[in-house]
């Protein structure tokens, strides 16, 4: 599992990498709050469920990372674990972190991803997901 | 941008030829040919596939700052027609959705208030929420919140925040009407409770200027503006709940998109007729942002006074005018001789009435709409005036737009060294994120300076004022 970043003029083009489509969207996760903060500073303290129903697999993982922003700044969170699974078009998600503290480093705030270079493919045995996050 | 497919209309003007297969309305792109040069070829790109959607009227145009952005490119103007199946974009207005610039003139000389603008910058960097994970003081609950959605700046006044003088000069009297607040999912609903009053990240700011040079005498006195005095701009939008606005509609919209009978070059173009229930239904989310955003920038500019008075208790801040970027607004503009009633997406571009035009506050019938064009935390920003003559559906750009991608700025520069620079230069950054301040280095943008007399050279309005930084807050 990997993550990395790719060009946009504006904004900022995340990439997760895995063996399975949902490792590659966990990936992609990691990708996006490794933005907003040391990712690696983050303890697993409170973890929240995310669920929701998507066939497309390129809109699932759009709805995927919105779904957790929305939640981090619903709660005043901030994440560095994530799982999701997949049950055909049934997407079970659990992400992992603690309340902003300080200590924690500020990054940039993501708005949220969008719809642009949005892909989700295979790529020999890699599962790679990738999309322009909003900052 | 590969300029060698375009055609000079005149220096400042240029069109795309189209192809003898191409199925699409006329294209054209305000700027310089250095300018066009330096755009991506994404924008030529995005252009095109607006000017082949349903009910477009005349043609499809970018501002001299356009760039490369979400289906429409930033920058990017474009009108419908609701009666002959025009449609509204979700990727037309974009994500931050009226995201904007509120100018406040002060009665602050620069000379008188050099000595504590140190203890200025401090005080308003405590006390303007910016930044990641950093939220307001402000929690409304659900109720609360869909009055925000409906009242807008005038709701915030209600509440204390601010002036009724100022809602004169606000973009709709600050409040947008045909918003309904049930067109907003409770996602996008919870997202915003603990962000009202809050300025965001990335490339919001607020900051506090010095108008430098006067271009234009008779307008910057209309506007209340002279040489050596202070100002302030609010550059924010609305924030978590407009972002979730656009990523709910793209998505209901992209896959009603052959439903609706609609071919969609790129999913981002996600639209609608705007006569249809899909239409509708973005059209009263979309106002719900509006207002979400013009509430936002209202509380900000009370906090900013309140702040002011604590260090200049003779300081008075009035609203200059309040301007959105993002936004599709019903209009009627003259096309062939007649007028029509349009929608007009501006997607990272300002309005820019005219003189005389009907909808702008008597003050600033004679000489036109002011319109501020935001540069770098390093460099500068400008105030302009509207036109009468303006050929864009009253619009004109908003920035100076990038130069390079974040990724390639955090290459290039250290946020710490960068604010020392800054420093050593006259300007006060505050910011809790210093990659945050590397991404925005005045290296990574345009030269506004360029960005600003371009517009005025293409018509589409005319400088009336720059504004140096002295101190920024960034999130």
């Amino acid at each position: 599992m990997s993550s990395s970043y790719f060009e946009h003029d504006a904004d900022i083009g995340i990439i997760g990498r895995g063996l399975t489509i949902e490792q590659s969207f966990e990936a992609a996760a990691h990708a996006v709050f490794a933005v907003i903060t040391n990712i690696e500073a983050i303890k697993p303290q409170t973890a929240v469920v995310i669920e929701f129903e998507e066939a497309d697999l390129e809109l699932a993982l759009v709805i995927w990372l919105n779904q957790i922003l929305g939640k981090s700044r619903e709660l005043g969170m901030v994440f560095g674990h994530f799982y999701i699974h997949r049950q055909d078009d049934h997407w079970h998600g659990k992400v992992l972190g603690e309340p902003w503290r300080d200590g924690l480093e500020r990054g940039v705030e993501v708005k949220g991803a969008t719809l642009t270079m949005l892909s989700v493919k295979q790529i020999g045995p890699i599962w790679e997901s990738r999309c322009v996050v909003d900052v | 941008m590969n300029i060698q497919s375009l055609k000079a209309l005149h220096s400042y003007l240029w069109t795309l030829p189209k192809s003898k297969d191409e199925a699409r309305a006329e294209i054209l792109l305000y700027g310089s040919q250095p300018l066009l040069a330096s755009m991506d070829d994404k924008v030529l790109e995005q252009i095109a596939n607006v000017a082949a959607l349903p009910g477009l009227v005349g043609t499809a145009m970018t501002m001299p700052d356009a760039h490369w952005g979400y289906g429409f490119p930033i920058g990017g103007v474009a009108a419908f027609d609701a009666e002959q199946g025009g449609i509204i974009s979700a990727g037309g207005v974009g994500f931050d959705i009226s995201c904007g610039i509120r100018c406040l003139r002060s009665n602050l000389k620069l000379a008188d208030a050099a000595p504590l603008l140190q203890r200025l910058a401090d005080r308003l960097f405590a006390t303007i929420p910016a930044g990641v994970g950093e939220e307001g003081n402000i929690h409304l609950n659900p109720q609360q919140l869909d009055q925000v959605l409906t009242g807008g700046a005038q709701w915030a006044v209600k509440q204390g925040y601010g002036n009724p003088a100022d809602l004169e000069f606000i973009e709709e009297n600050g409040r947008a009407g045909g918003a309904v607040p049930d067109n907003v999912s409770e996602l996008a609903k919870k997202r915003q409770r603990g962000e009202m009053g809050t300025l965001g990240s990335g490339n919001h700011y607020l900051e506090v200027q010095v108008v430098e040079k006067i271009y234009d005498q008779p307008i910057a006195q209309a506007f209340g503006l002279q040489e050596g005095q202070l100002v302030i701009s609010i550059h924010c939008g609305s924030r978590g709940l407009g972002h979730q606005i656009g990523t709910d509609y793209l998505i209901m919209l992209a896959k009603a998109a052959n439903r609706l009978g609609i071919r969609l070059p790129d999913r981002e173009l996600a639209c609608a007729p705007i006569k249809s229930p899909e239409g509708q239904r973005y059209l009263g989310a979309m106002n719900a942002a509006i207002n979400c955003a013009l509430a936002n920038r209202q509380i900000l500019t009370h906090l900013t006074r309140e702040t002011f008075n604590e260090i200049f208790p003779q300081a008075v801040l009035e609203t200059l005018f309040d301007v959105s970027h993002n936004t599709c607004k019903e209009e009627t503009h003259e096309v062939d001789g007649k007028p029509r009633v349009l929608h007009v997406h501006r997607k990272g571009a300002t309005r820019a009435f005219g003189p005389g035009h009907p909808r702008l506050p008597q003050r600033y019938r004679d000489v036109g709409q002011p319109v501020i064009i935001g540069g770098s935390m390093g460099t500068g920003s400008y105030i302009l005036a509207g036109t009468r003559s303006n050929p864009a559906f009253a619009s004109c750009s908003h920035g100076a737009g990038r130069a390079m991608s974040r990724n390639q700025a955090l290459k290039q520069w250290q946020g710490k060294t960068l604010i020392q620079e800054l420093l050593q230069q006259g300007i006060l950054i505050r910011t809790r994120s210093m990659r945050g301040a590397a991404e925005e280095a005045p290296g990574a943008y345009k030269d506004v300076d360029v960005v600003a007399e371009v517009t005025e050279q293409a018509g589409l309005a005319r400088r009336v004022a720059l504004l140096r930084p002295k101190v920024c807050i960034k999130g």
